[in-house]
């Protein structure tokens, strides 16, 4: 019975990721083109092949707990090359928001980074690089990260304090209620 | 020529160079650009990674706003560009899709127009043969890396202009203004995005392989048509080369800059005083800048 519920989760998260991200897992058959040309490899603790595979033989718990998905920078790499056009950067993203739904957030700095910039945006409609970088820094407990960056770019012209604003950030808010009350979507 | 203009935030900050150089080079090349007005983020990597039906619905509605006005969009922006063309194909590929969209970003949008990157806007638009006859200031041979980065070009069926593997055309667009483009494998390389903030540890050492490659095929400086890559590149490039115990010095462009260069506007006009590493005493050494007289914005 026990084996038999295990199971069944697998299934599911097999499934679920499967649904998220459009991709067909036995698609793979694991010729490891994606991970040689991967250029975030020598940072991940599995290969995107590797990620694939724990999914394919249900050990997804595991691809949950991998900080690969977070590393990925979506670079399109893998899925221009993949004979199979397994759409890798897609899979990588469902794992990641399948992990964060379950509180696993296994690249925190990353993670504070993106809710820091769609903040911004949200609260804006724009993106305002200062802000976020501060708002980054303070919340992943490194307040003077790039400090010496800052400077010049000041001096530069190139980051503000104060933000761009758009005139109807109404609109914008509205965009991420009505995506959210959608759950995000599926492919 | 006209188009809709989607500047994207970064090009109101850290990649101002490229806004004003951009502008720049399309009025003179008679390319009239109707900036979206009250245009908002397309979301980039970070909506993506969270939320596929946002990643989707923030570039429509700029692309929504275009579409209302009958015009293809003109994008510098490799990442912007990129993200608008998904929402596009996202939303001509199913009909549903395409409720749900119009739905959350409350306009009627059925994606009729395109985004179009700037690079491909310029060489395939205005084309490298009118560009070429408006060059007074010709680049002097200056070896010149072409980074294409990811995002331009791939994947190859969203970005649909160049081979994804080995593009070219921006390396057509050097030689047209003068330059050398040199043979290199790193030109689609990626970056790191933005790992080289999350994580710097890693997003360094991505940046030194693309500068190193760059600098052993004897480019004398690196071309992009992105901001993030720009940023990563010059910014970073000290960190980056310090990490190895190097010192590079390899200026990075926008293609715009050459081009406004190679036409004849002054450096400091097309933004190119504002770089961490500062491009102005090469061109100056290989005399790219002398006569005849430098153009003089005239806006």
């Amino acid at each position: 019975m026990e084996l038999a519920g295990a199971l069944r989760q697998t299934q599911a998260l097999k499934s679920q990721v499967e649904a998220a991200s459009g991709v067909t897992l036995s698609d793979c058959y694991q010729c490891g083109k994606c991970s040689a040309g991967c250029p975030v490899a020598f940072a991940m603790d599995y290969t995107p092949r590797q990620v694939i595979r724990l999914l394919q033989l249900g050990l997804g718990e595991e691809a949950l707990k991998s900080h690969t998905p977070w590393l990925c920078a979506s670079c399109q790499a893998c899925y221009t090359r993949c004979p199979r056009e397994v759409n890798l950067p897609r899979l990588m993203e469902a794992v990641r928001q399948e992990a964060r739904r379950r509180g696993m957030i296994n690249e925190k700095k990353v993670d504070i980074f993106d809710q820091a910039f769609l903040s911004s945006v949200e609260r804006y409609g724009r993106a305002h690089e200062m802000g976020l970088m501060i708002q980054y820094n303070l919340q992943s407990g490194q307040p003077f990260k790039d400090a010496l960056l800052a400077p010049p770019l000041l001096f530069k012209g190139k980051i503000s304090p104060i933000p761009a604003k758009i005139k109807n950030v109404a609109e914008v808010k509205n965009i991420f209620a009505r995506a959210r009350a959608k759950g995000g979507g599926r492919h | 020529m006209k188009y809709a203009y989607y500047p994207g935030c970064s090009l109101e900050a850290t990649a101002k160079e490229y806004n004003q150089s951009a502008k720049m080079v399309a009025r003179h090349l008679g390319v009239e650009l109707w900036e979206i007005p009250d245009w908002s983020c397309c979301g980039a990597t970070a909506a993506h990674n969270n939320d596929h039906l946002l990643s989707l619905a923030l570039p429509a509605r700029n692309l929504a706003l275009a579409e209302a006005e009958g015009l293809d969009v003109a994008v510098p922006c490799a990442a912007c560009f990129n993200r608008l063309r998904a929402a596009e194909a996202a939303v001509r590929g199913s009909e549903s899709m395409r409720a749900t969209i119009s739905e959350i970003i409350g306009r009627d949008y059925r994606a009729t127009n395109k985004a179009r990157a700037f690079l491909d806007v310029m060489v395939n638009g205005v084309g490298l043969e009118k560009i070429k006859e408006q060059v007074v200031k010709p680049l002097a041979g200056l070896k010149l890396a072409a980074y294409y980065g990811c995002l331009l070009v791939r994947p190859p069926e969203l970005t649909a202009f160049d081979d994804p593997e080995d593009p070219m055309t921006m390396d057509h667009l050097i030689q047209a203004l003068g330059g050398e483009a040199v043979s290199w494998s790193y030109k689609t390389e990626c970056c790191g995005g933005s790992l080289a903030t999350a994580r710097t540890d890693i997003g360094v050492r991505m940046i030194y392989q693309i500068l190193r490659h760059a600098r052993d095929a004897g480019a004398e400086g690196i071309v992009t048509a992105c901001p993030l890559c720009f940023l990563n590149l010059d910014m970073r490039q000290n960190q980056a080369a310090a990490s190895h115990g190097e010192q590079l010095n390899l200026p990075i462009f926008y293609f715009t800059e050459l081009m406004g260069i190679a036409l004849g506007y002054a450096p400091k006009d097309l933004g190119l005083t504002t770089h961490f590493v500062n491009p102005v005493p090469m061109l100056e050494v290989r005399e790219i800048l002398r006569h005849p007289a430098t153009r003089r914005e005239t806006a």
